[in-house]
């Protein structure tokens, strides 16, 4: 059963993206845990399962690339990178502070980011441009972004949602991380962007949809997406704003506020006894 | 008559000279053929890429190709580029550090009937605000092709601006273009008119009519606004004492602007008299006829060097 310890690891890994989050957000005293805490299954299927890369070897040409659109997931984005040996997990402290490698939002200044985000709508067509230049090339690798629902409401994305479908590039995976809420508030109390799986697949995509919490469906979801050639791919992560943590689950508040030393102490508690 | 072309024409040739480099790569919005990068569109099919009216999802895309080593050309109006694109233009090109060469045709007055939405005015000083951006305004078709070259040469993200209407050809093939120089087009020692793009020629018309008048004007030509040529600025500034800039943008934050700081930056500080476009918009309107009503023809120029050399006799 290769399949099920995987997922466990799988799993596990997760919890310490979760833990790691936390700690560096209240390290920090500012970030973005609920956002961080929702695409910690995502990110670690990605990044221990799904893409190829060589953390000794950044520019390694056969290196899926990768662009974390929803930029300001950065604690998650950090502990899955420093997990995989991007860099040294200790670096992890430096998290906004300053003369860091680990800014804010995702920049290029942190080994193996290859674009800056954190203006929400703009990663989608980046990730396009990767995908060109993977086909002008002839090269093999695919390009995956991951995108926030709230994310969906920039009039952007649906232009590259246009764009990769024109240029057929069925090199370049979307994941949405479909976790429901914005800043302020529920994404269809705010600006619906429902029915989703409808808006891409009228767009010519192939979307795939899941339970962005489940390993196994995520795993499942990334083997068909790599086989289904001729238009580009989504996959709709269905998941929860802040999950792990009771008190964060699904409270739009914890988009952007930082844990203080008794609430860290709770929330670790959660994820190790989960 | 003297011999004129499009500065845009010059954009179509260089892109032609620079496409042996398979990465070279080019994208528009919708627009190829007025910015004339459908020149390289129509021999390099599959290294063009149409992006349709989307211009931050083109600047984005751009971006993206250029993060795996290609290097991309992005055209459209001056205008929707700059604009439409100003936020993707600051992270994904500039704070991304992308080698991306964007291109923006048809600006200033001199786009004409159009009217103010597509006369671009605010470019030079969007462009020039974000950090690691290179700006150049080229002052006639063959400058325009040898700037091509030059941007192709740099590693960076760069901004070029082009306009609409022929111009006088200043140039011969002979011309070295280097991002950074400025050129003396005409010599003189009483003043020195620093000017970009359609208005070297209207300061060239401008010397020559103070000439007449026993005023001896240099015109420098500012192709480069960013990194500006202060060694040669100061040189003429020291020299001469009277310092003019002469734009086809906004007052606010162009060329006159950045030659204003390069000179406070300096132990040599001077006022200095600025011909562009007054802190409004304009309309629809012949070019010559919108260059006359908002301050950006010949005699608009002839007065600011008057005013300059007044000012210096103020200071004796």
């Amino acid at each position: 059963m290769q399949m099920e310890k995987s997922a466990d690891k799988l799993s596990m890994i997760a919890n310490e993206i979760r833990k790691q989050s936390l700690i560096m957000i209240n390290r920090a005293g500012s970030g973005h845990p609920g956002g961080s805490l929702s695409c910690a299954e995502i990110l670690s299927v990605l990044f221990f399962y799904q893409m190829r890369y060589d953390t000794r070897n950044l520019k390694w040409d056969g290196r899926d690339r990768f662009v974390m659109s929803k930029g300001h997931a950065t604690p998650g984005l950090y502990a899955a990178m420093a997990e995989a040996g991007f860099f040294p997990r200790e670096e992890l402290v430096t998290y906004r502070q300053l003369n860091s490698r680990l800014q804010g939002h995702a920049s290029i200044y942190t080994p193996g980011v290859e674009i800056c985000t954190g203006s929400l709508g703009q990663g989608l067509s980046v990730g396009n441009g990767m995908a060109l230049a993977g086909k002008l090339d002839s090269k093999a690798y695919n390009v995956y972004v991951i995108l926030g629902d709230g994310e969906l409401q920039e009039g952007q994305v649906w232009e590259a949602a246009k764009s990769a479908s024109h240029y057929k590039l069925d090199n370049v995976i979307a994941i949405v991380d479909r976790n429901g809420l914005q800043q302020n508030g529920p994404t269809e109390k705010l600006m619906g962007i429902e029915p989703l799986t409808d808006k891409f697949e009228a767009f010519g995509w192939h979307a795939i949809e899941i339970d962005g919490h489940n390993v196994r469906e995520l795993m499942n979801a990334f083997d068909l997406a790599v086989k289904i050639r001729g238009k580009p791919k989504v996959i709709i992560a269905k998941t929860i704003k802040g999950k792990g943590v009771s008190f964060m689950e699904g409270v739009s508040s914890w988009h952007g506020k930082a844990p203080n030393a008794e609430q860290l102490k709770l929330a670790l508690a959660e994820i190790e006894a989960d | 008559m003297e011999k004129a072309a499009a500065i845009r024409d010059g954009y179509g040739k260089g892109l032609l000279k620079i496409a042996e480099d398979a990465d070279v790569v080019v994208l528009d919005a919708d627009l190829q053929d007025s910015t004339r990068s459908l020149q390289f569109g129509e021999k390099y099919p599959e290294r063009f890429f149409t992006m349709g009216i989307s211009e931050a999802d083109m600047v984005c895309a751009a971006a993206g190709l250029a993060s795996q080593g290609k290097k991309p050309f992005a055209s459209s109006f001056a205008c929707f580029l700059v604009r439409r694109a100003f936020d993707q233009i600051f992270v994904s090109v500039c704070y991304s550090k992308m080698n991306v060469k964007l291109v923006g045709s048809h600006a200033g007055l001199a786009t004409g009937e159009d009217g103010p939405t597509a006369q671009e005015i605010t470019d030079i000083a969007c462009m020039r605000a974000l950090p690691n951006m290179v700006v150049l305004v080229p002052s006639d078709a063959i400058q325009t092709e040898k700037a091509v070259t030059a941007l192709y040469n740099h590693v960076g993200p760069a901004y070029m601006r082009m306009s609409r209407a022929p111009v006088p050809i200043l140039y011969d093939d002979s011309h070295v273009f280097e991002i950074g120089s400025g050129y003396v087009v005409r010599e003189g020692s009483d003043a020195a008119i620093f000017a970009c793009g359609t208005m070297v020629s209207e300061s060239l018309k401008a010397a020559s009519t103070l000439e007449s008048e026993g005023i001896k004007a240099a015109v420098i030509n500012m192709s480069s606004i960013k990194p500006l040529d202060k060694e040669l600025l100061l040189k003429h500034a020291r020299q001469t004492k009277a310092v003019v800039t002469a734009e086809d943008h906004s007052i606010i934050g162009g060329l006159g602007s950045a030659v204003e700081e390069a000179l406070n930056e300096s132990e040599f500080f001077l006022p200095v008299q600025k011909v562009a476009v007054k802190d409004t918009f304009a309309e629809s309107g012949k070019p010559e006829e919108l260059y006359r009503k908002y301050g950006l023809s010949e005699e608009h120029i002839v007065s600011a060097v008057k005013r300059a050399i007044g000012k210096k006799a103020l200071r004796h």
